[in-house]
């Protein structure tokens, strides 16, 4: 059976101090991510994209509806899941390659062969030489690129990534999106991908979800059958752009 | 510029000479600064009392601290990080702490001589408290430091509890425990110095070897005491200000 990620009826309401307080941040999701896809979610800031993740990630409680894992309710953090942060979250005091071995290390693989393989990701994201240095002393592309290893070597079965390039000027992420899909091609992970970015978007799924403002749900799904390397200016990619923004506008 | 920073120094030790050579301070009550250097090569050849070498009782002096203070190390540590990690701990324990630490450690006095009688135990019992206080206090707010998202980082990739104590609450805390040893220890060695000057069994220490200066009136050896506690209690400072850098360069 083929890997798939389910996602049904799922809700989500954070209770307040008093009765009134409580706000409902979806209102039933559903969608199916299905192996080797790219699937992003777009939706207006304060949507819960970001929470969603969590959900999946298992660090948020669900309040009601699933999240199956090739059939498997999900509840829980999980090897089967990573999450790629959007502020990094590297550990400070380790080092590159350390920060990049973590998952490993928890998974109790020997030092030895740990940093073999933390190497072999140094090398493929263009890391090399730097596997000394300090988080500090990396730029935020670089941050990202370990983020990303460290959540990969673990081979997850589903990768999940909040808004990676959030917080990169627009000449870096677009390096870091054709970085990523450069990844993604040889591997064919599944990525679900989060972010606000349109634009981002459309360059590097295979499917889009655009979800409503809260309390969300999911609008439409947008299936992209565009060859990559893509074009970010023709006229197929500019129609479901302004498809999207559309409905974004509309649910606004 | 070195010399800047030694011009103000020179000149009070100059003003000072001047002061004491001219009769305008008194001798009995403060010596001039030749005076104090010939009372400190006194306390290294001749001892105070007599036959009680200055070496002797720095050494007396730094085994107590060094006791106490590596006692409350091993207590304070573990505790702060028990407490920073879980609430259950910390609620439980919190009132109590909040309870003995206004007491100021040389309020202790009486009683740790009642305890442990007058001497080196005693000594190491007030340096503990000394610096129990802010090192536990220190690593409690260093786990409060770490970044949750790094908690969540490791719970992502399936991390036990005890990696995540160990591997990241351990190091993301021990800036702050840093901190708090460094506070810790200079606390640990003023009570030192006090705890000493209520006596000692063994008849060294550098609190006591001031003390008995006094009895017989030797201000000059009593200053020369105070110059060497002070330089001492900055090398220690200096050296865990080495240990501080090396150890977080991440940061």
């Amino acid at each position: 059976m083929a890997l798939k990620l389910e996602i049904s009826g799922l809700k989500k309401i954070y209770t307040g101090a008093a009765p009134g307080d409580a706000v409902q941040v979806f209102e039933g999701i559903d969608c199916i991510v299905e192996k080797g896809q790219f699937f992003t979610l777009v939706g207006p800031s304060g949507c819960g994209k970001t929470t969603l993740l969590r959900m999946i990630a298992g660090l948020e409680p669900i309040t009601a509806g699933n999240i199956l894992l090739n059939g498997e309710r999900l509840n829980d953090c999980n090897e089967n899941i990573g999450l790629v942060f959007q502020e990094y979250a590297l550990f400070p005091w380790r080092k590159l390659l350390s920060n990049i071995e973590v998952g490993l290390e928890i998974k109790g693989v020997p030092a030895r062969e740990r940093q073999a393989e933390a190497m072999t990701y140094v090398e493929a994201f263009g890391l090399k030489g730097f596997e000394n240095r300090y988080p500090k002393e990396l730029s935020g592309g670089m941050k990202q690129r370990v983020a990303i290893a460290r959540a990969l070597i673990a081979n997850p079965q589903v990768v999940l990534m909040d808004e990676p390039f959030g917080s990169l000027d627009s000449q870096n992420r677009d390096k870091m999106q054709n970085f990523l899909l450069k990844i993604w091609g040889e591997r064919k992970d599944t990525i679900l991908f989060v972010t606000h970015n349109v634009d981002e978007a459309v360059y590097l799924s295979d499917r889009i979800a655009v979800m409503s403002p809260r309390p969300s749900k999911i609008l439409n799904i947008f299936d992209i059958n565009l060859k990559h390397p893509r074009d970010r200016t023709s006229l197929e990619a500019n129609r479901i752009r302004r498809d999207i923004l559309e409905l974004l506008d509309l649910a606004e | 510029m070195i010399w800047k920073r030694l011009l103000p120094p020179v000149v009070l030790l100059l003003v000072w000479q001047g002061l004491s050579a001219s009769g305008i301070i008194p001798a009995y009550k403060l010596p001039s600064p030749v005076a104090v250097a010939a009372g400190l090569a006194d306390l290294i050849q001749t001892g105070m009392p007599p036959g009680h070498l200055l070496h002797v009782h720095i050494y007396y002096s730094l085994q107590r601290v060094l006791w106490g203070y590596a006692l409350a190390l091993l207590t304070a540590i573990p505790l702060g990080l028990l407490m920073g990690w879980s609430h259950t701990i910390r609620g439980l324990i919190e009132p109590l702490v909040e309870m003995i630490r206004p007491i100021p450690p040389l309020a202790w006095i009486p009683i740790a001589i009642l305890w442990f009688g007058i001497g080196s135990k005693s000594a190491a019992f007030i340096i503990f408290l000394g610096a129990f206080f802010p090192i536990l206090l220190n690593t409690i707010s260093g786990v409060h430091s770490i970044d949750p998202v790094l908690i969540e980082a490791a719970r992502v990739l399936n991390a036990s509890r005890r990696f995540i104590f160990l591997k990241v609450l351990v190091p993301g805390a021990i800036p702050s425990i840093l901190t708090g040893m460094r506070i810790g220890i200079g606390i640990g060695w003023m009570t030192l110095v006090a705890a000493e000057f209520t006596g000692v069994k063994q008849g060294y220490g550098l609190g006591y070897m001031i003390m008995t200066a006094r009895d017989i009136q030797r201000s000059d050896e009593i200053i020369a005491g105070m110059l060497v506690i002070g330089i001492i209690g900055l090398g220690i400072d200096a050296c865990l200000k080495t240990v501080e850098r090396q150890t977080i360069k991440w940061r």
